[in-house]
């Protein structure tokens, strides 16, 4: 029996705060002990052993060279693949899969598409004023939540990073006012000094009020209500923002995916960007991410090609174009004829109408664990577990890089290697 | 071996101005011509290819002393600015990777045209700290050309806590720490001071003024940072953004900062961004002040400066000056991304459009020409655009034209405002660069203040990095410099006749590694482990990131 080896300081991949503090207690290949995980991260590294894919084609297993063979067989006599998902797999990978695009003149999206996508579209319409999170727990006294339920969906965030973490300034919670605008009174609203709760589907005329009333400015509206708020009300929240010296907002699905969608996160930027036109006042913003590396899928896009998402490779240079290029429109409309999912579950997340297409074209998957679109692709690729038996690079929110540590064997490569395989055998064939 | 035959060498390192000479290259280094036995054995073996450049000009490859071509900035950027790039398309071709251009290229093509202009090493400008993984992962797709970082340490949480504390040997520590920890090649001084100021909601003024955090005045800053530079030995002094940067009346600032720091090898950067003038009675109240600061750099010795050349047309502006880039949103109204980054430093950036009949702009241009002109020793002014600020890079060609031809200059000039000439004497300055001006002010001038002693130059020992040019006589100046006929880096033909070849190689990364005392970790460690938001164990850019390294030894410089 091998004995107990402690590892420190580990980041856990599951979401896009990437605590880089757990702990680790290993004996035989397997964990025995956990410390500083979250609820999520527990059942996370719980079950990252369990339920682990082996190379299938056609629902025949067979052997890992088969499957890497099979997978190129498929993008070469494609004539117009999709590469899709990354945004749960290391930017090595991700760098290599952009280089597979490339060379099978394929279309590449990741789920950044599916969810903080339209806020990187706003921000190619005005910019984004942030910062990382280490400087908002040091300097944030008023911190917004919107569209926003870090409490569930990023259970250590707020203490790691926000309204209970000791910063340099600001030492606890009692030190930072907090605010959550939401359609439901969210666990993160129970935690907040005030709950602002918003008519659905109505952010966006809720932040272009603020954003009036910030600038001097007085919102008309016929029953004197916007977004189901009296304009008292707003007026109060107005007045609440610009008291903060070091304001920061921290938005959700609730608002990239809803109503206006890019244009409520447009609305959000500009709010936050005239915010900062006071002297003595700073504001900023920040996407609350999901996936463990979603942006760095966008980051790594971005130096490859130019763009962060919805790339296509069909000219042999990279073209951008949202809405035409993105994984949902080109299932929808059918366009594409091969699909390779890298470390995703488009069957189970995407439109019924877009998955619906998977099943009918020659469909990859490259991914550990079984999920709704191993259950019946083509072909199955096993995979090393990122941050756990595999090693590589990955993206915070904040876009601050973290390097993984594989602190457990694996009898499958990495997602990086399985990737560049393909692309050598398309390159050499 | 290659011989290069009947090159007309330009190297004003080892005195050589149109010299008619041959050049050896074994593998990767410039080699002495070898004895007749030896060559004799090469030319038996077939050991010995030859190139007849038949009196084309030949420079060692140019060095970029300061530039943004990789990070977190530059990428955000990339993102920021979709409508930079769809016109501007590289196809994939061979080994050779696909992108896009313009201001803000992707990686690749970054590579790419420093590479097809003769240019074979570029130092990125500035970069976060605690994101240097990120810079040395965008490296290892930066094709070609031999790179470094700077990395941002005049804002940075430790660097003031020990300056405030006195405590110059704990900063020099750190900073030797810092370098080694995140793979940089020096250090980056961004607006000292004001760049913490700016997140305290706070603004600073000149470099005597106090009152942040640390109660600290820029002046205090910087005489801490250059003596620590200068204690760790390291090969390029500290490489400044001074204060103010980019305001009317702002020289006199910059001269301050010069007297104050006259004792220390000094490089600022992008000078023409800190020479300005205020003209109380124009209507536009900008003004030149070229003389003044070219007279100060004239009367000292150990400093040194890069432009920041101003080239009309698209720019994307990007700094660590977080203030300047919220004035320059202000000021255009264009679209504007802010980055404050914990701990360290903040960022922004704004896109830009320099306009010919626009007189600031005319005037920015003219500031950077003049003191191009005024400057009496090309040793000490470098060119840059700090790309892709004050214009892309890709524009050396056309400044080193603007240089060397005054007849080219005076019908450029006819073209700006009418009211051009009330605000700048460019027009009388009859000055014109010469070859050797120009091989100092693009590779040997920029390789001597990084202390890079195996480039900017072709003698016996040097990285075979070389850019062979067609002769100007027969040329348009600015087409010879932006297709070099032949580029070799590391020895390796990658260019021929403006062409890349298809040999797609990832570079050196230059590093230095100053020695300091480890015990600063375990000071650091517990404010790091609270204050930051990460762990110091993560927080070390490990070897995996790290391709090819050339680690630049730390000495003092004769």
């Amino acid at each position: 029996m091998t004995e107990l080896k402690t590892f420190k300081n580990i980041t856990c991949t599951f979401c896009g705060a990437l605590c880089d503090n757990i702990e680790v207690k290993v004996k035989d290949n397997k964990i025995e002990e956990l410390k500083n995980a979250c609820a999520i991260s527990r059942k996370k590294y719980e079950h990252a052993l369990k339920d682990r894919t082996v190379p299938m084609i056609n629902g025949e297993e067979t052997t890992y060279q088969k499957v890497i063979e099979k997978a190129a067989e498929i993008l070469k006599n494609s004539k117009n693949p999709l590469i899709y998902g990354l945004s749960s797999t290391t930017a090595e990978a991700q760098k290599n899969a952009v280089k597979l695009a490339e060379l099978t003149g394929a279309n590449i999206d990741s789920t950044s598409s599916v969810c903080h996508g339209p806020g990187t579209m706003a921000k190619q319409l005005v910019g984004m004023v942030t910062a990382t999170l280490g400087e908002i727990k040091n300097r944030s006294d008023l911190m917004v939540f919107w569209g926003a339920n870090p409490v569930e969906a990023h259970p250590n965030h707020s203490k790691r990073y926000t309204m209970l973490a000791e910063g340099l300034f600001k030492k606890n919670r009692s030190d930072r006012e907090v605010i959550v605008f939401d359609v439901r009174k969210t666990p993160t609203a129970k935690m907040a000094d005030q709950f602002i709760r918003v008519e659905p589907g109505k952010d966006f005329e809720l932040l272009m009020a603020l954003r009036m009333m910030i600038n001097g400015k007085e919102p008309e509206s016929k029953n004197g209500k916007i977004a189901g708020l009296d304009l008292a009300e707003i007026e109060a929240a107005a007045e609440k923002l610009k008291s903060a010296n070091y304001g920061s907002i921290f938005y959700g699905m609730g608002l990239t995916m809803t109503g206006a969608k890019y244009m409520n996160t447009w609305a959000a930027m500009s709010l936050i960007r005239d915010l900062n036109n006071d002297q003595q006042r700073r504001f900023v913003m920040m996407p609350m991410r999901g996936h463990g590396n979603v942006a760095g899928s966008e980051i790594t896009m971005a130096w490859q090609t130019g763009y962060p998402f919805a790339v296509n490779f069909s000219k042999a240079y990279p073209r951008y174009n949202p809405g035409e290029y993105t994984a949902v429109d080109l299932l929808a409309n059918k366009e594409v004829d091969a699909a390779f999912i890298i470390a995703s579950d488009p069957m189970g997340n995407l439109p019924k109408k877009a998955a619906a297409h998977l099943k009918d074209i020659p469909t990859i998957i490259l991914d550990p664990h079984w999920n709704f679109t191993s259950d019946f692709a083509d072909v199955v690729i096993p995979s090393a577990l990122k941050g756990i038996t595999a090693s590589g690079t990955v993206y915070r929110m904040d876009h601050v890089p973290l390097h993984l540590r594989a602190f457990l064997e694996d009898e499958w490569p990495n997602d990086e290697e399985a990737v560049a395989e393909i692309g050598e055998l398309i390159e050499n064939a | 071996m290659l011989r290069l035959k009947n090159a007309l060498v330009y190297d004003p390192t080892n005195n050589k101005e149109g010299v008619k000479e041959d050049i050896w290259i074994q593998d990767e280094k410039i080699v002495a011509e070898p004895e007749r036995e030896v060559l004799k054995e090469l030319k038996a073996n077939n050991d010995l290819e030859e190139i007849d450049l038949d009196g084309k000009i030949v420079m060692a490859g140019g060095v970029d002393i300061h530039s943004h071509i990789a990070g977190p900035k530059v990428n955000s950027g990339r993102v920021l600015r979709p409508e930079d790039h769809r016109r501007d398309n590289v196809a994939r071709k061979g080994k050779l990777r696909s992108g896009v251009g313009s201001t803000v290229p992707s990686s690749y093509v970054t590579g790419y045209r420093y590479s097809l202009m003769g240019y074979t090493t570029v130092m990125e400008a500035a970069g976060p700290p605690m994101k240097a993984k990120h810079i040395h992962e965008e490296f290892n797709d930066l094709p070609y050309i031999d790179k470094g970082f700077l990395v941002l340490s005049g804002n940075n949480y430790f660097v003031l806590k020990f300056i405030s504390e006195n405590n110059q040997q704990a900063l020099k520590d750190y900073l030797g720490w810092l370098i080694n920890a995140t793979g940089a090649f020096g250090l980056k001084v961004v607006n000292p001071g004001g760049v913490e100021a700016w997140k305290e909601g706070k603004r600073m003024r000149g470099i005597e003024e106090k009152g942040t955090y640390f109660d600290l005045s820029p002046k205090e800053i910087l005489l801490g940072l250059a003596k620590a530079a200068a204690d760790l030995k390291l090969p390029h002094p500290i490489h400044l953004h001074t204060n103010d940067l980019g305001s009317a009346g702002n020289y006199k600032t910059t001269i301050n900062t010069m007297r104050l720091l006259e004792d220390y090898r000094l490089h600022i950067t992008h000078i023409q961004f800190s020479s300005y003038g205020k003209n109380e009675e124009s209507k536009i109240k900008f003004a030149t002040a070229t003389d003044e600061i070219a007279a100060e750099i004239n009367k000292q010795s150990k400093l040194t400066v890069d432009i920041g050349q101003l080239v009309f047309g698209e720019a994307t502006t990007m700094t660590a000056d977080g203030i300047l880039e919220y004035n320059l949103h202000k000021l255009s109204g264009n679209k504007w991304v802010n980055t404050d980054v914990e701990m360290e430093t903040g960022s922004g950036i704004v896109p830009m459009n320099y306009k010919k009949k626009n007189l600031v702009n005319d005037i920015q241009w003219a500031t950077g020409m003049e003191l191009f002109l005024k400057i009496n020793d090309p040793w000490q002014v470098f060119l840059t655009t700090d790309h892709p600020n004050a214009g892309p890079f890709t524009a050396y060609p056309w400044i080193i034209k603007l240089l060397m031809n005054k007849s080219y200059r005076a019908d450029y000039i006819s073209d700006l405002h009418a009211k051009f000439d009330e605000y700048t004497d460019l027009s009388s300055l009859d000055r014109e660069y010469s070859l050797s001006d120009i091989a100092v002010i693009s590779r040997s001038g920029p390789a001597k203040a990084l202390g890079l002693k195996n480039k900017g130059h072709l003698g016996v020992g040097a990285d075979a990095d070389i850019a062979v040019y067609n002769n100007i006589s027969d040329n348009d100046i600015a087409e010879v410099f932006a297709h070099p006929v032949y580029v070799f880096k590391s020895g390796r033909m990658i260019v021929k006749n403006g062409e890349l070849l298809n040999n797609l190689e990832i570079g050196r990364t230059l590093v230095t590694k100053p020695d300091y005392d480890e015990n600063i970790i375990e000071l650091i460690r517990e404010d790091f482990q609270k204050y930051y938001s990460i762990s110091i164990d993560n927080y070390s850019v490990t070897d995996n990131y790290y391709d090819k390294v050339e680690v630049i030894p730390c000495t003092t410089r004769e």
